[in-house]
């Protein structure tokens, strides 16, 4: 190796916002970001199945844009904001109550839009992204906004109708 | 697990350039052993490293140089792409919809929502092979090895046409729309830039140089240039996969005509999944140029797409690309 490269297999120190909270990691380049939020971070909510762009079982939404974790490096998210699955659940104000779900988890449960929900947390990463760009979406292109999650089970009309229910509570919740 | 490697945020292409030339001084006898590589969007250099198919001691971003997400476009200079513009924005951008629309569409057509966020277009041109046995554990002739497994093994995904001793196909999408538009690459080195046609970008690998393209181990992409197309100019791009979407093309199409009245007056054919570059479907091309709309509707469409497919010499698994491209052929000069 050239002497003059800067040396760097060790670990550094990272700060990214994750569901709106500063986290700081210290990882080795090769640190995927699925692996940071995993294993470093404890937010098993973004799943690792392929590990190769092939599936969309680890999508989180960096900036505004769907991604796959496992493609992104820990490393390249400094400074970056960073949403997952845990993040979109909100506390409720009134005291003692639980946390109250998104729309997106809502129209989930109400459309029954999944079966072993192992590809859950990412279809509703992308249906959040999808919605952010699109609140209004017809079929084909929720149909093209998820077409980066596959479903083992089979759930896809059902993610569909949940797609649109939520963008349509979204709409009416203003 | 990938194998570690350093990771250092360029600041601008020169120093990416200056970065590459030092680290990748030996000159490796295959371009998988460069020490150095450049990170763009990672979501193919990831899936090699993961494999162990390449393992470099540095990876140097460049997502850190700035400007080179930009998209400009001016009647009198072109497009200006540069090398980290996403597949997304290729896909989204309006003038790119209404001048250069099968570079829109074949980039709409690339991988799935997530990867055309992350996928940029110079990553894109420089993707490795999608060849099962290069992506396995198979020390075949395309690493280094003795032997193209896949010439007498599962080659359903290989060449028709253009078969050298390596039998790949390119898998991007984008590249047959680039050259379509007569795309120029601006290539930077340590010492010297130079500009290279897309077309030519693309070889057949050779004894000599066992790689899809003409990079060297200190070169990066810092702009892709595509002339301004003259009015009436129409494109599209078709592509056939296995499903509907988030698959490589089993063969994919980019036309493009330039109409003088009711004349064809230039014709651009651009085959993807057929050979191990973009294949230039020449003989249609000829078919059609200087004759007319009418012509193209009865009949010359489906007699030239027939004619492109004349000298292709399926193996045994995938005959049926013939036809399919001959049909793209058809499909997509009736479009124009
Ligand atoms: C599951 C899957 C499906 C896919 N389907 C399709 C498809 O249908 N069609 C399609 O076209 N593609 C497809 N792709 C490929 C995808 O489009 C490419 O991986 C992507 O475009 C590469 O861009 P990147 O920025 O991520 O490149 P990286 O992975 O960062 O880099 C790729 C290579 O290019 C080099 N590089 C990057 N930028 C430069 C530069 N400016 N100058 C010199 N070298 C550079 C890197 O060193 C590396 O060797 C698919 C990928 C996956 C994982
Ligand atoms: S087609 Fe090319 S990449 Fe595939 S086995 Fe043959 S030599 Fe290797
Ligand atoms: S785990 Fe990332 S796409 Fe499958
Ligand atoms: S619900 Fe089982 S994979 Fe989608």
């Amino acid at each position: 190796m050239p002497s003059n490269l800067p040396a760097g297999h060790s670990r550094r120190t990272i700060t990214m916002t994750v569901n709106d909270e500063q986290h700081t990691v210290y990882v080795e380049p090769r640190r995927t970001l699925l692996d940071a939020l995993r294993e470093d971070l404890g937010l098993t909510g973004a799943k690792k199945v392929c590990d190769l762009g092939q599936c969309g079982a680890c999508t989180v939404i960096k900036g505004n844009r769907a991604i796959y974790s496992c493609l992104t490096l820990a490393v390249e998210c400094a400074g970056q904001s960073i949403q997952t699955i845990e993040g979109l659940a909100q506390a409720d104000p009134a005291p003692g109550s639980q946390l109250r779900l998104h729309a997106i988890q809502q129209a989930f449960i109400e459309c029954d839009a999944y079966q072993c929900g192992y590809c859950t947390p990412g279809q509703i990463m992308a249906i959040k992204a999808l919605l952010e760009h699109n609140p209004n979406p017809t079929l084909d292109e929720v149909k093209m906004g998820v077409s980066g999650n596959l479903c083992r089970c089979g759930a896809y009309p059902n993610i569909f109708r949940a797609a649109l229910r939520a963008a349509e509570l979204l709409r009416t919740a203003g | 697990m990938m194998k570690p490697f350093d990771h250092v945020d360029a600041n601008s292409a020169a120093r990416a350039a200056a970065l590459l030339g030092e680290g990748n001084q030996a000159a490796p006898s295959r371009p998988e052993d460069r020490p150095v590589r450049l990170i763009a969007g990672g979501t193919d250099l990831l899936t090699v490293m993961k494999d162990d198919i390449v393992s470099p001691q540095t990876l140097v971003n460049i997502k850190t140089v700035p400007d080179l997400d930009r998209i400009q476009f001016d009647v009198a200079t072109g497009l200006h792409l540069g090398p980290l513009v996403s597949l997304t924005d290729l896909e989204h951008d309006t003038l790119i919809n209404d001048r250069y629309t099968a570079l829109a569409q074949a980039a709409h057509l690339s991988a799935s929502p997530q990867l055309r966020n992350m996928a940029t277009i110079g990553g894109n041109l420089l993707q490795q092979s999608r060849c099962w046995y290069y992506r396995g554990p198979f020390h075949c002739w395309l690493k280094g090895g003795d032997e193209c497994y896949a010439r007498e093994g599962e080659n359903k995904y290989h060449a028709i046409l253009d078969q050298g001793q390596c039998i790949t196909v390119n898998p991007s999408d984008p590249a047959q729309a680039l050259i379509a538009f007569d795309a120029t690459l601006h290539i930077l080195g340590p010492s010297a830039q130079r500009d290279l046609k897309v077309e030519q970008f693309f070889i057949n690998p050779t004894p000599q140089r066992r790689a899809l393209n003409q990079l060297d181990d200190d070169e990066l992409i810092t702009a892709i240039t595509l002339p301004t197309p003259p009015p009436d100019t129409h494109s599209v791009y078709l592509k056939m996969m296995d499903r509907q979407t988030w698959g490589f093309a089993l063969v994919s199409v980019a036309a493009r005509i330039t109409w003088d009245g009711d004349r064809i007056a230039r014709a651009d054919i651009i085959m993807g999944g057929v050979a191990p570059t973009p294949y230039r479907a020449t003989i249609a091309e000829q078919e059609i140029t200087g004759r007319s709309r009418s012509d193209l509707h009865s009949g010359l469409a489906d007699r030239a797409a027939h004619k492109a497919m004349r000298d292709a010499h399926p193996l045994e698994h995938n005959a049926y690309k013939a036809p399919l491209g001959a049909a793209l052929i058809k499909r997509a000069l009736l479009a124009l």
